[in-house]
């Protein structure tokens, strides 16, 4: 389908921005396992700090990637399912939001005065800009819900005894757990931070910060995955070569995700104080909650892919596997969404050690974590962010892929980048390795008294795999440029590969609606986060002061 | 009691568990009651199957809680008296510890304690969030201004166990840690 020329732009902007940003996310990536590995014993490199770059890594590729491609994904997927535009200056409004308070936070991490990490745990304080900017990036996602939300209701009108697609289904579940996270985070920024960072506020309780962070912070994770989700649902069968295997089951899928999203964020914080054992455990219950539609995806995909690997002609138990089209160039985003989804197999058996309870002692907050969430976060995720990315920006300007044989092997290169990467971390946080720590200055360096060498083994393997997703970064930026200043040569349209079902069940009212799913995730939130609040109000002592990341004098300036 | 983790008090959370949470029986009870025909039968044991290890799971979580008493940190209510670093003992085998975390160290900096030693650690933070982690003995805690965590511990073999921060804390990170000598070169 042809797009208007304005929401074409803004689609097409909102893919490039973050991809130039994250030119620097990737590369600080590799400067930290070299760090790490003590193959380095500096504060920083090239004019930029460890810490200061693990901000900018970790703000750049995990919130503004995934939240301008979250955005531009959503404008496609309702335009071209609902063939309706959404409205354009809403959408404009929502881009400038976004890249206004982006570029306000870059300003406040490049400068250095915004070294808080990701997490910006008070009472660590940042410029208030980088809260600032933190705040419009929010808002500006928020634009295009009510657009979206509105644009359905008037195709349901129009439509009432059509099954609502499933891709437009999801990316209204997503949105709409994102609204309700970022709720508290936009709390936390707003009235507790910003006021404290301008010194309007003299303290801050920081157990309520903690807690209001990880009600968005778990959520967060799932509007990184949902945009993969709806691709691996609407588009991966298709691109094998078969059938969805079922519609329903994504259906179910998406809507407990909805369900149980949002309250199981006290699993982060399993070891710390003011929340009691009794809403921990609870939590960590709702969590094995919302791994059923992983599973629930695990089998659809599998039986999907299956159904195609026989379409194809395979013999046999596991023939299928080997007849999907792995190295296909004209079909390149299989590859791209076939190497997420191995990652995820071990990123999401990973992610049940973490949220199971006590085991969460043996790995919290060592290198196991960013072992485990690079298998998610930068396994699926990621590579169906670029991989879309690539396929919407050729489609879009009817432009050739640069180098296609190269673009079908960098996401197997990432593939196994990840995995040497991710074993190496999780093999060191096994031996006490932390996480976010710049190891090269003391643990891995020979000259200095915490000298640890059982450390060496396990941050050079992060490093070798550190090394290789590097190349697979530099590959995919090489074709990505180079297939946005290739010549046109095809027509420019939105098109995506639209996959049947195997199993089209007929429409049931439940499992197409959304009331019903969400005065049951409202009752799930109240239920699980007013006993963590109360506890939190409760328990906590006297709200702290500032500190600078490089004072410890309270209230310095 | 294996059914009911979070005692008495928690048994309205533990009834709203085990009846809505028990993941698969919520998802397939879900898919029985509004479309029994359509379910084909390779979803259905999948399904069962995947209902079965999430249960497997579950349970080994509550055996290990309730039975074996491995659990999360404990939460105390805030009291100032816990901003006092020190080391108490309490009788020869039974040790109290209170560690507080500020940028960039611990104190107490050195733990003294005997072999065989029970270990009650209290940890609050003077300043930013730290984090408080001996990995060989799976003890890990976050430092926390305003909030007191709690944990337990039995040193049964002699050395030298290292209290590694693990949770960004300022341009001194990196230098943050302290250790227990058990036993070595002598109990003082």
């Amino acid at each position: 389908m042809q797009l208007s020329r304005s929401l074409k732009n803004i689609i097409l902007a909102e893919l490039l921005f973050p991809i130039v940003l994250l030119i620097l996310g990737i590369y600080h990536g590799l400067m930290q396992t070299i760090y790490r590995s003590g193959a380095i014993h500096q504060s920083g490199a090239v004019h930029l700090d460890y810490y200061q770059g693990l901000t900018l890594h970790g703000v750049i590729n995990a919130i503004v990637l995934t939240g301008f491609f979250a955005v531009a994904f959503g404008h496609a997927t309702i335009a071209f399912y609902l063939k309706k535009e959404p409205n354009k200056i809403a959408a404009g409004l929502s881009m400038w939001l976004m890249i206004i308070g982006t570029l306000l936070a870059a300003w406040a991490m490049l400068s250095g005065n915004a070294s808080v990490l990701y997490t910006f745990y008070p009472p660590l304080k940042a410029h208030p800009f980088f809260y600032l900017g933190a705040a419009l990036l929010i808002v500006g996602t928020w634009i295009p819900l009510f657009d979206w939300a509105s644009i359905y209701i008037k195709w349901r009108r129009e439509n009432r005894e059509i099954k609502l697609p499933l891709a437009v289904l999801g990316t209204l579940v997503n949105f709409t757990i994102w609204f309700v996270c970022t709720l508290a985070v936009a709390y936390e920024v707003l009235v507790l931070l910003l006021p404290w960072s301008l010194g309007w506020t003299k303290t801050v309780n920081i157990s309520l910060s903690r807690t209001l962070f990880w009600f968005f912070g778990h959520a967060l994770v799932y509007f990184w995955l949902l945009p993969a989700y709806i691709m691996y649902y609407s588009i991966l069968p298709k691109l094998a070569g078969g059938k969805l295997y079922s519609d329903l089951a994504g259906r179910i899928a998406f809507f407990l995700f909805l369900l149980l999203s949002v309250p199981v964020g006290v699993h982060h914080q399993f070891s710390e104080p003011n929340i009691e054992r009794g809403t921990k455990f609870f939590q960590s219950m709702l969590t094995f909650g919302v791994a059923i539609p992983s599973f629930i995806t695990a089998f659809t995909l599998a039986a999907s892919l299956e159904y195609a690997g026989k379409q194809r002609g395979s013999k046999g138990i596991l023939g299928w596997m080997n007849k999907l089209p792995f190295l296909d160039t004209n079909n390149y985003l299989f590859a791209y969404m076939i190497s997420g989804l191995i990652l995820f197999i071990f990123g999401g058996l990973t992610g049940i050690v973490n949220a199971s309870y006590q085991l969460n002692s043996v790995v919290h907050n060592t290198a196991w974590i960013p072992g485990h969430f690079h298998m998610t976060v930068a396994g699926p995720v990621f590579l169906a962010i670029i991989g879309m990315s690539l396929y919407l920006f050729s489609t879009l300007q009817g432009k050739k892929i640069f180098l296609p044989r190269i673009n079908v092997i960098i996401p197997y290169l990432w593939l196994i980048g990840v995995l040497i990467f991710s074993t190496g971390l999780m093999w060191g946080g096994l031996i006490g390795e932390p996480r976010r720590t710049n190891l090269g200055m003391t643990y891995l360096n020979p000259g200095n008294s915490l000298y640890h060498p059982q450390w060496v083994p396990t941050t050079l393997l992060g490093m070798a795999g550190g090394i290789i997703m590097t190349l697979a970064g530099l590959l995919y930026f090489i074709v990505f440029f180079g297939t946005i200043f290739n010549k046109k040569s095809a027509t420019a349209g939105l098109e995506f590969p639209l996959s049947e079902s195997y199993h089209d069940e007929k429409r049931i009212p439940l499992f197409d609606s959304f009331k019903p799913w969400l005065i049951i995730m409202a009752i799930i939130i109240l239920i699980a986060y007013i006993p963590a609040l109360t506890e939190v109000m409760k328990n906590s002592g006297p709200s702290a002061p500032t500190f600078l990341p490089a004072n410890p004098t309270p209230g310095a300036k | 009691m294996i059914l009911n983790p979070g005692g008495p008090s928690h048994f309205l959370l533990c009834w709203f568990f085990w009846d809505c949470l028990s993941g698969s029986v919520f998802t397939r009870s879900c898919f029985n009651a509004i479309k029994k025909s359509i379910m084909d039968k390779f979803e259905k044991r999948v399904l069962g199957a995947s209902g079965i290890i999430t249960m497997l799971f579950i349970f080994s979580i509550l055996y290990a809680k309730n039975s074996r008493n491995i659990d999360v940190p404990e939460c105390i209510p805030y009291n100032k008296t816990y901003e006092n670093p020190k080391v108490v003992k309490l009788d020869t085998n039974l040790y109290q510890v209170y560690a507080v975390a500020q940028m960039w160290r611990f104190e107490p900096e050195q733990i003294y304690i005997p072999v065989g030693s029970t270990v009650d650690f209290f940890l609050t933070s003077k300043d930013v969030v730290h984090g408080f982690d001996i990995y060989e003995k799976n003890l890990n805690m976050m430092a926390i201004y305003g909030g007191i965590t709690k944990s337990t511990i039995k040193f049964e073999k002699p050395g030298v166990y290292k209290i590694t921060c693990h949770e960004y804390c300022g341009v001194g990170h990196q230098n943050m840690q302290s250790e227990i000598i058990v036993n070595y070169p002598s109990a003082k």
